[in-house]
Order: C-alpha cells, then structure tokens, then sequence
C-alpha cells in the first residue's frame, strides 16, 4: 500500500499525547445541511478506507436541499463506523460526535455513548441559534453535557483566522470550516492528511482561492489538535485483517452502475440505461452519464413510465434494458413491467426504496416494496426477485439479474434501498477473468420444422420453457408481440379460455424454473437449532452481527439471508424447518414474514420497524434473546 | 426469398401478415392498411428492417397485420418503446401507430417529448375524433358539442389541434392526409419515411360506428375542393373547386380572398415547408373548417440533428478523445488500496 504521510507544516509539539489503540470507532458528523457534513463523513471514510480500516457508512441527511439554516429539520449527519476487523454496520452507538450547531447536538446527542467526547462548534451556540433549535437554556453552560467529554472549539472563529491570508468573503471563509473540523478528527483519529489534500487541489484546480483557503482550514484543524491541550490522548484503529486483494471503496448505488456496465461488457450487449430523476436513485443515473466511453447510452425519460418503456424497448432491439427508480415509480411502471412479462422481455428494474407510502420520506431508508415487486401488477405476473445485502454486494446483484433476465427472457426487479445506496464499504475488486460469462443467443433462422418455409414461432420454448429472443432487422423472423394473450407457441392474439390459464401457468413455471439454477439458501451458524433468524436486503450486516453476538453467548441461532426473494432458494422450506423458532426482521410491517408463512407454514415471527432508519445491532440481539 | 446479391424487391403483398383483419368493414384503416404496405415496398429498405410500434386502440392493432416486426405496446406509450429501440438500433425503420385518445390522452406527454427530441421515429396519428374500441366516447380531438355516451348534451371541452402541439413541441416534420385520398397518403407516409428525425403524420380517418361521416366536409368529392386546400412547397396557398381562392395574410391572421377584381396570386402567402421559422407552419394547422379550408400535405420539413445521431455522436467521440472503456479502470475509478 502506497499512503504518504501528513503532509502538515513542521510545528513543534509542545506536549507529549498518549496514543491509545482502539478495535473500533464510530464517529458521527453533523451541521446544519450548508455546513458540508456529507462531505466532511466521506473525505474522513475515504481516508480510513485508505489507512486499511474496514469501513461502513450512513449518511442521513433531509429531503430540502436547503431547509432554514440552523433548524431541526435541516440538519444532516454522516457516520461513519471505521474497524481493524471485519465490520458490517455503521454502529449502534456513537464514540464521537461532532455538532456543528445547536440543532445538529439537539437531534443527535441521543445516539453518543456515556462518556463519548462531543466536538461542538461554541461559536454556533448563540441565542438565535439556540432559540432556533428549541433549547431554553445552553447546553453549554448548564451542565446537561457533563456526562461527555466536551471539546468547545470555537471553529468559526479559528477558521477565519486560518483562511484570512486567502482574500474570501465572510461567506466563503465560513464555507470552510468543515475542514477544519474535518482536521481536528484527522488529528483525533491519527488520520494522513494527503488524500484529502489531493482531493482538495484536484476538486477546486480552477478556483485557487478556494484552493488555498479549504488546504489552510484542513491544516488548520489538524494542527490545533496537537498544540492546543484539548485532550490529553488520541486514538489510533490498527489495520483491519481483511482479505487481501485490491480494494476500493463504494456505495450502493456505485456498485450497481458499475455492475450494470461489467454485465453489458460480459454479455457483450450496449446498455441502454434510461430512468427520470428519483431520490435515492438518481445518482445510478449520474455515474452512468459519465461512462460513454464504455457504450453506456442513458436517457433522461420525461417520466417514470417512459423510462420502463425505453427500456423494454431496448430490450426489444437485443439491447441490455435498464430502469431505476424509487417506489413512487415502480407505481407508475407497474402496467409496463407487466407487459414485459407478457411478452417475455428481458430488462432489468431496480427499485431503491425509501420510506413511503407514496412520496412518504424520501431520503430515509425502508424495505416495503417487496410486495409490490412481488404483486404490484394486473393479472398473474411473475417476475424474478433480487435484493443486495450490503453496497458492494450490489455489484454481484446487478451481474446475477442481467444474467437471469436474458436467460429466461424475463423483467428481474433489484430490491435495493437508501441505506445500500448510500452506504458505503470497502469492495475487493474483482479480477475480470474470473467474472461469469453471460451468454446470450438470438436465432437467425426460422424454428418452424426445419423446412425454412415455417414461420418463425416466437412462442416455442426450450426446455426451460424460455422463448427464442429474435431480434428485429433478422431477415425471415418478422414475427408480432404485444400485452394480449398470445397463443401457445405461434404467438399469434388468443383469447381462448384454455390456452390462455396455459399461458399463465407456463409463464409461472418460467419463473419458477430460476430456482433450478440457483443456489442452495446457506446459514450462518448451526444447521439445525433453536432460531433461525432470516431476513433480506439491506438488513444482512445488521442481522448477522447480532446473531453473531448471540452465538458466542452460547445460544443456538443461526442466520440465513435471501439474496433471491422470487423464486426463493429450492431448500428454503427446509432450512425453515430445521429450527425451533424463525425471526424475520424487516424494515417494514412483515413483508417477507408474510411470504414466508404463506409459502411454507411455518409459524415465523417479525421484527418490524419502519422508521426511515436502519435496525440497530442491539434491537436484533434483544429480540434474539427475548425469544431463546 | 431475398437473395445475397440484390436488393430486394418488396411488393405490397409481401407486407401483409397471416392474420385476419378485424377492424370494422368500412374502416377508415383498411385503407391506410393498404396505402402503408405501398408506401413502404416502394422504399427500398429490406422488410426485415420496418418496425411497427402501437398503443392501444383501434388504430394500435395495425402492426398485427403488418408481416413486419411489431410491438403492440400499452396505451399512449408506444413512443416510449420506439426512443429506446431507436437509441440502439439506428439501423432501423421504426414506426409509431396511434390515434387520438392514445397519442394525445393518456400519451400526450411521450408525444411531445419524442417530437421534441427528435428522434427519428414516423409517428401516425388516426384521427378519427372518437374512442372506438371502448365504443363511443369523445376524445381529445372531438369537436365542443359532439354528443357522445359519455358526452349526452355534448362535449365541453375544447379539441386539441394535433398539428398545432406537433409544432409547438418543435416538430421538425409534420404533415396531414386524409385515408380516402389513397394517392396523397402514400404520398405522404413516403415523404415521412424519408425524412431523418420525428416525422408527424395526422390521418383523418373515418370511425364508420361511432363517428361516421365527421370529415365529409373534406373528403366529399362534391364540397371537399372549397373545404380543403393541398400545400405544395414554394407555391401560393390557392384552393377550391374553381381554384380561385387563396389564403392572405391580413396582419398575424390568415384571410380568405377570391381571386379578380383587384386580388392576385402575388398577394397570397407563398408556402415554405422549409421555413426555420415554425410560426406560418403554426398558423395553417389553426386554420379550421368550416371558417377556412383545413391544410392538407407538408406543412413543415426541417433538418436537425436527430436524438439518436447525438447519443451515439456522445459516445463516439468519448471514445475518441479518452479510448474504449476498459473495465479495470473503472473499477478502479476511485482511490485503491491494497491489503496484503
């Protein structure tokens, strides 16, 4: 590993600071939603993603782009959990909080353990700023805070001193001091300065004022750690013992435009990515507008419907069709991803949710769209089922579900949602010679009997009941689809009643059939035994470290996570019934445990919340117990 | 069979699927059925290269009977689908069916949007002024007052003009024809496949059920030379059955004139598809009956840069300035670190 050393300016330590080492940390960043938090967590994510520290982030920040300055509702946070071992969430509890005003402590100070140290920005703690955030008295003065250790810097202050060589205005001096409390935590945490120094000089080339001021603020935090006696010790969190490769570091959303883009290649097909701007979706659309160069064509659709139909279109023309969006979208494109099911279409649709019902909480995380992939449609329409369990697994998703929507000629929803999307861990880059092949075939001569003079049936199956995928501008295939029924084999209109109750067994059939080429359901933990704890989606990491925590008390649980919710996994019933009892936690009132009691009668239970937040480990460990 | 070494040579029949034609007899689609097949064997491009993409209505089962290749999609979003097969398959001739409450109901807003991209899709919009297949509502284009199952003591809405919002969201070919004139239809759709970019057809086309007769005024061969008037590029606006009439500009409003005693040809507006300018283009799609003639022919036929051209112009030049993406670097498209 290449990582410089802090490139801070000599200055001579005036005391000597104990180093303490620590397994864990996490720290959380929060201002007003102008106070650059969001940027300050992932420079700081960035940089311990460097170091060697495992990483897991959360951002959480509101809908308004700008809500008023200083109020509750516009306050925006980023955790980050930084690890020298194998973590999977972004932290129950928080050892360290910066708040950069008087909203940002009110709203948070109830996630920092006893005895954490709380950076506050005093110079934001003034009457207005305090009236604006509810506080009748300051936190500051009236003891409230005594269970912390309590860091009061003055950092609009020290900031301004810091950039006043840079000629700014007030404004933009002020725009700076997430630097510097991005500095001071550099210095907490014995952080390298470089890569965001590197970043800096990269991000603001054209602006040198800006340049030079956002470098002085960094500095300058940094080094009021180390001369001013704020405390008298400083953490340091060793290298993780991961697994050795090449890493990076990527969030949800990433991984799934990088995916979508590695599938295109494999099955050696243009991506033709189309999708109307979602939160929290649009940034898979962001990152793919800057990848022509791989052949990626992205539409900006004037709707949610048009963007479906562009990429069913797509796939009607031999092209790998995408659409994203949120759940308010998939509403919209529900009756056009039933037709791609009715005329077996192979395109990819991606759903991140968020906390609805209908524009609900936009920003915030939940995992209530399962159903609606599920059912969300008119008449008997199946369709394949995915969910990632952790960003980067979002990479491997993307891969699975272009490789099963052209193999079976069918709509492959992704079930991801706002905490995947925007959380972010450190991903093993593959090795592509070790990435599966896609393979896709597209008939060039008519299937009748052989003869040529046979029209081309587009509705004859191979043996997996899957139909040929001819594509248009293919001399003597000239054949018609549509959302009418179509009779079995020609694919000509049928509205006889046999042929089409036929027609939706087979395509039921299709879909099942995916689980014949799919993996065994595995857990984590005893084969057989007292609870199974099962969910999907984003609740993997979480999940996983409360079993864990439970096992080595000794209990007899296990974990089992479903990657594929449609079809599940052939021995999924089996696996449900070799425990005692089965848990279900899911970010919504029962999605899955519905699924689950109705596919196999077992007598599982839930966990339900449906807060816009991810579980925290302990509320899964408390029920765990609670029910052994 | 076509053969390696010649083009093929397409005739009408060879266009015609194997399926029964089931619209009503004495529908004004067999006629555009028919004109479409001539229209498109006469092009020169090979059949397998014709894609026919409808949404839902009478006129949206037309790519059933085309031996083409056909998407009968969901209502009012066959654009939709025509944008994404066009954005990768530039090779090929794709074509978009629909009809009044289709295009510019529940579709109105692909509508524009294809237009307004300019992707290079041939839009036909049937015209008959009714929903047909849920028999007998008003639609978009029905006239105020036109009584319907759902419109007992007549429509009170105002009809939109399908030419007008073509040239509003900024058309860069639209045209209008009527499904009796067979000669001028196929006239028409030729003209509309040779155009590069959104071309807009209207078709004024007969429902014989449910509207029967509503486009006499202009297809009657008694009273249809004073009701319409045929636009030839280059030449003045004249018209009916004595061709002594002709549209002037009196101020922005268009004026009906006789021709004699002290009005010549010289004082008519002079029709310029061509126009960069949509405004006069505009002005003739407002011109109704029975007030004015109704315009029939080119209105407007500009080139511009079609959606499709640009996207893959993106991408090739991306490619050119920077090289192929290789998957590599965009894995490692953000800082790496490696552990031993």
């Amino acid at each position: 590993m290449t990582v410089s050393h802090p490139t801070v300016e000599a200055i001579p330590r005036t005391h000597d600071v104990e180093v303490k080492e620590l397994d864990a940390v996490t720290i959380r960043f929060c201002g007003d939603s102008g106070d650059g938090m969001q940027l300050a967590g992932t420079q700081f994510t960035n940089v311990s993603a460097i170091v060697g520290n495992d990483i897991s982030t959360l951002p959480d920040f509101p809908a308004e782009i700008r809500a008023p300055a200083g109020t509750l509702a516009g306050v925006s946070g980023f955790q980050v959990h930084f690890s020298s071992h194998d973590i999977h969430t972004p932290g129950d509890q928080l050892n360290t909080l910066v708040a950069m005003n008087p909203a940002a402590l009110k709203t948070n100070l109830k996630d920092l353990e006893p005895g954490g140290i709380l950076i506050i920005n005093s110079d934001a703690f003034t009457t207005s700023d305090l009236h604006k955030a509810g506080y009748t008295s300051n936190p500051l003065e009236d003891n409230s805070l005594k269970g912390y250790r309590v860091l009061r810097i003055p950092i609009n202050t020290l900031n301004r001193e810091a950039v006043a060589p840079v000629k700014l205005s007030p404004r933009e001096a002020d725009r700076c001091k997430n630097f510097f409390a991005l500095g001071f935590v550099y210095w907490l945490y014995e952080r390298p300065l470089e890569p965001t120094l590197r970043w800096i000089r990269e991000k603001f080339s054209k602006n040198p004022a800006v340049l030079e001021a956002n470098t002085r603020s960094l500095k300058a935090g940094y080094n009021y750690g180390e001369t001013v006696e704020t405390l008298p010790v400083h953490y340091r969190v060793p290298k993780a013992h991961i697994k050795p490769g090449k890493y990076r570091k990527i969030t949800g959303n990433e991984a799934l435009a990088i995916g979508l883009v590695t599938a295109a290649s494999l099955a050696n097909k243009p991506l033709v990515y189309a999708s109307y701007p979602i939160t929290p979706a649009s940034d898979i659309l962001h990152q793919l507008a800057e990848l022509k160069r791989f052949g990626v064509r992205t539409i900006q659709a004037e709707d949610e419907i048009a963007a479906v139909g562009m990429a069913i279109g797509a796939a009607f023309g031999g092209a790998l069709g995408v659409t994203a969006t949120s759940g308010p979208g998939i509403c919209l494109k529900s009756e056009a991803i039933g037709l791609a099911v009715m005329t077996e279409l192979p395109v990819v649709i991606i759903d991140v949710q968020r906390g609805g019902p209908s524009t609900g909480l936009p920003t915030k995380t939940e995992q209530a769209d399962l159903l609606q992939a599920m059912f969300g449609r008119n008449g008997e329409c199946p369709a394949v089922v995915l969910a990632p369990r952790s960003p980067a697994d979002c990479f491997d998703v993307a891969l699975e579900a272009v490789r099963l929507a052209f193999r079976f000629m069918t709509p492959v929803f992704v079930l991801s949602d706002g905490y995947i999307a925007n959380g972010a861990e450190p991903w093993l880059i593959p090795q592509i010679d070790r990435l599966p092949s896609i393979a896709v075939h597209h008939p060039s001569s008519p299937n009748g009997n052989g003869h040529g003079d046979v029209p081309f049936l587009p509705y004859k199956r191979d043996e997996r009941l899957v139909r040929p995928w001819a594509l248009p501008g293919t001399p003597g295939l000239e054949h018609r689809i549509g959302g009418l029924e179509k009779e079995d084999i020609t694919g000509n209109v049928s509205y006889d009643p046999i042929n089409h109750e036929r027609m939706v067994r087979i395509r039921a059939q299709k879909v099942a059939n995916v689980a014949k080429e799919i993996p065994e359901l595995t857990v984590e933990g005893p084969p057989e035994g007292d609870l199974l704890v099962i969910g999907w989606g984003g609740t993997y990491g979480t999940t996983l470290t409360a079993v864990q925590r439970a096992q080595r008390k000794g209990y007899k649980v296990a974990q089992a996570h479903l990657r594929y919710l449609n079809p599940m996994p052939r021995n999924t019933g089996d696996v449900l019934r070799r425990y005692k009892k089965v848990l279900v936690p899911e970010l919504n009132s029962g999605q899955l445990l519905l699924l689950l009691r109705g596919t196999y009668l077992v007598d599982a239970v839930g966990l339900n919340k449906v807060q816009g937040r991810p579980f925290l480990v302990s509320e899964i460990e408390q029920k765990i117990e609670q029910m052994l | 069979m076509s053969t390696a070494t010649s083009l093929p040579t397409l005739t009408a029949k060879d266009l015609a699927s194997d399926q029964e034609v089931r619209w009503c007899p004495g529908c004004g689609d067999y006629s555009i059925l028919a004109q479409m097949k001539k229209a498109l064997a006469s092009l020169g491009i090979p059949r397998e290269k014709f894609v026919f993409i409808s949404g839902i209505g009478c006129s949206s089962r037309f790519p059933y009977y085309m031996n083409t290749y056909g998407f009968h999609t969901i209502h009012g979003r066959a654009p939709t689908f025509a944008t994404g097969l066009k954005a990768c398959r530039p090779d090929l001739s794709v074509w978009v069916i629909t009809g009044d409450g289709d295009g510019l109901s529940i579709g109105g807003n692909h509508l524009i949007h294809a237009i307004r991209r300019n992707v290079d899709i041939k839009i036909i919009l049937f015209n008959n002024e009714i929903y047909g297949l849920t028999k007998g509502q008003y639609s978009p284009t029905s006239r105020t007052g036109t009584r319907t199952k759902s419109s007992p003591l007549g429509s009170i809405e105002n009809p939109l003009r399908p030419l007008s919002l073509a040239i509003g969201a900024e058309a860069t070919f639209v045209a209008r024809t009527v499904d009796v004139d067979i000669n001028h239809l196929t006239e028409t759709l030729r003209r509309a496949a040779f155009h590069r970019g959104s071309a807009f057809v209207e078709i004024y086309q007969n429902c014989k059920i449910f509207n029967d007769g509503v486009f006499d005024y202009a297809t009657d061969k008694s009273i249809k030379a004073d009701n319409t008037l045929y636009l030839e590029h280059g030449k003045p606006l004249i018209f009916g059955k004595d061709r002594n009439k002709g549209i002037r500009l009196n101020g922005l409003e268009p004026e009906v004139v006789t021709l004699g005693s002290g009005i010549t040809v010289d004082d008519l507006l002079i029709h310029d598809e061509r126009a960069e300018e949509p405004s006069l283009a505009y002005l003739l799609s407002r011109m109704v009956y029975p007030r004015f003639p109704e315009c029939m022919g080119v209105f407007r036929a500009v080139q511009r840069p079609t959606y499709d051209e640009l996207l893959n112009k993106q991408i090739d030049e991306a490619i050119a300035k920077k090289g192929r993406g290789k998957l590599e670097e965009l894995f490692a498209s953000d800082d790496t670190w490696v552990v031993e």
